[in-house]
């Protein structure tokens, strides 16, 4: 009873919705797809701003959707953040956020409830110094920031979020990252984040959904996902996986060193405080294979892998490798050449090195 | 003195015609307004053209049609005096109907034009706010085409102070009742009262330029933000 269960299917002139999901209610869901794929019709299918005709939908157990039964937006306890932060220009930055509060229908001691949740919203968008600004008067990251606080502020059950980046520079997303991460980290609440950009979503989510043309391509927990070798085509050159890892030991010359289940692994000297959890990402293509450790490589990443599955990579000549790591750390994926392969006799079951070229940390 | 009682009488009128007009279409254009600007029905090109109709009929048209409507064999006539209202033509209540209809385009098309500006998101964010429908119109459609509802508001007053056809097909020129500035002007000219005419006609100069003014001076200021 703690999952967001829903089906729904809708027919519109040249595309098509049909899905039918059961996903955690807890934790960042990312809804992935390319443009066009569905992924915010889903959502909106999910708020109730589109209407599928045939649909169920559940949220922890409070059916929102079925035959015959149809809850209206403006009764679902969802936050939504939209691409554009869509503030009303007529009132100003406090008049946004209380919009929203002022409607909940609740008795004395639940406002005063959302009152700790406005206050909290405000303080986890650091917007404390915008309050009596009108939207016009505010930067793109800044309108996104009230957005999201606006939404937040409901104390909503569900929080919808539809690219909310997707809108902004990059300087206003480096600005907006480390908030949605907090999100992620202090409160309960299960978000479904729609974006298509493969970092953001590596970045944020738990668990990922891959749309593509209004079907469900996979769903599952977004290290297992990422790290199927028969998906990298839907990610094309983003195709990788992420590690979750922690931070163990700062060393001498400029180098920290993560520790994994089943490993560990050199990046640039962190900041970060020792034992921060970071998530890393690996991209199939920073991956190379060896048979026998080289002496002599530079490269300082390296892990004894085992060959569990190959796959046609959608590059000409290439194919997929998936490396299991030992110890139970994970999988790599590795785009290698098919000669290569070839000239390898790369296979299941063989035991081979990963040299890993490159690592993001993802924070 | 420069103007006369006569001529006080139909300025007075003049604005009380105008005044009651605006409100009226201000209750009556916004639900068409609002339902032309969100409609996907195949009428919504019929029912802008009817809306539209004003615009390009000669006054003398459209007052005679409503006058043959209104007349003692007409519905609308017949209507009223199964009401027991009596007949409106040629009664201060005869000009109001009638200037409603002259002038709802006017109401009509700015207010239909600012809904089309606000668009669909403003009411789709309030939803997710947790507002009805009505709440979002209210709290949010209505503040946000505030500057074309003024800009209406404006135009109708006006247009209806600047009718002329219209008002002597169906209030003909009964002093105190129908006769409004336009027809008082007419009245002068015809008498060849040319320096009372002149007084009354720079009186409509006037305020014309002054209305213009005040929605030309305003409008750029109520786009800021």
């Amino acid at each position: 009873m703690d999952s967001i269960d829903f089906r729904f299917r809708l027919d519109w002139p040249g595309f098509s919705l049909d899905v039918d999901l059961a996903l955690p209610g807890r934790g960042v869901s990312g809804l992935f797809g390319h443009s066009g794929s569905g992924k915010t019709t889903l959502l909106r299918c999910i708020a109730g701003l589109e209407r599928a005709a045939h649909g169920y939908l559940s949220v922890k157990g409070d059916v929102w959707q079925d035959d015959g039964h149809w809850r209206p937006v403006h009764r679902r306890p969802i936050g939504y953040v939209f691409q554009e932060a869509s503030l009303f220009p007529h009132l100003d930055v406090i008049g946004n956020l209380r919009f929203g509060m002022k409607r909940v229908k609740t008795l004395s001691a639940g406002k005063a409830a959302l009152e700790t949740h406005l206050e909290r919203a405000i303080e986890l968008l650091g917007i404390e110094h915008l309050l009596k600004r009108k939207p016009g008067h505010l930067s793109g990251g800044e309108r996104q920031r009230v957005g999201i606080a606006r939404a937040l502020a409901l104390d909503p059950q569900l929080l919808l979020m539809d690219e909310p980046l997707a809108a902004l520079d990059l300087k206003r997303k480096l600005e907006i990252l480390p908030y949605l991460e907090r999100l992620h980290d202090e409160l309960a609440v299960p978000i479904l984040y729609v974006s298509h950009a493969p970092d953001e979503v590596a970045r944020l989510a738990d668990h990922l959904v891959l749309l593509e043309n209004g079907r469900v391509v996979a769903s599952g927990p977004l290290t297992e996902t990422l790290a199927r070798a028969d998906l990298p085509a839907a990610f094309a050159d983003d195709a990788g996986v992420v590690i979750e890892t922690v931070l163990a030991a700062h060393e001498e010359d400029g180098l920290s060193r993560l520790e994994f289940p089943g490993g560990q692994m050199y990046v640039g000297r962190r900041a970060d405080p020792l034992g921060r959890r970071l998530r890393c990402r690996i991209h199939a293509s920073d991956v190379s294979l060896t048979l026998n450790l080289p002496p002599d490589s530079s490269i300082l990443n390296r892990l004894p892998v085992t060959v569990s599955d190959i796959v046609e990579s959608d590059r000409l000549g290439h194919v997929i490798v998936r490396l299991e790591i030992s110890g139970g750390g994970g999988a790599l994926l590795a785009r290698i050449t098919e000669r290569s392969r070839r000239l390898l006799d790369i296979k299941p079951g063989r035991q081979v090195w990963a040299q890993i070229k490159a690592v993001a940390v993802l924070a | 003195m420069f103007l006369n009682e006569e001529d006080l009488q139909a300025i007075w009128l003049t604005i009380k015609l105008a005044s009651v007009v605006t409100v009226i279409l201000f209750l009556i254009g916004t639900p068409i307004a609002w339902w032309l600007s969100r409609t996907r029905s195949r009428l919504k090109g019929a029912i802008g053209a009817v809306v539209a109709l004003p615009l390009v009929l000669p006054p003398s048209v459209l007052g005679f049609y409503m006058l043959v409507a209104m007349g003692p064999n007409g519905p609308v006539g017949q209507l009223t005096q199964a009401l027991g209202i009596g007949l409106l033509p040629f009664t201060f209540w005869g000009l109001v109907v009638a200037s409603v209809i002259y002038s709802l385009p006017f109401m009509v098309q700015p207010v239909q034009n600012a809904f089309e500006a606000v668009g669909e998101r403003p009411l789709e964010v309030a939803a997710t706010l947790r507002a009805s429908p009505l709440d979002a119109f209210f709290n949010v459609a209505l503040p946000l085409a505030l500057p074309g509802f003024i800009t209406a508001g404006v135009l109708t007053f006006a247009h209806t102070v600047g009718e002329f056809g219209v008002v002597l097909m169906i209030g003909g020129n009964l002093p105190g009742a129908t006769r409004m500035v336009s027809v008082q002007i007419y009245d002068h000219v015809e008498a060849m009262e040319y320096a009372n005419a002149h007084n009354l006609a720079g009186v409509m100069l006037v305020f014309s330029f002054l209305v213009l003014l005040a929605l030309y001076a305003w409008r750029p200021d109520a786009k800021r933000d």
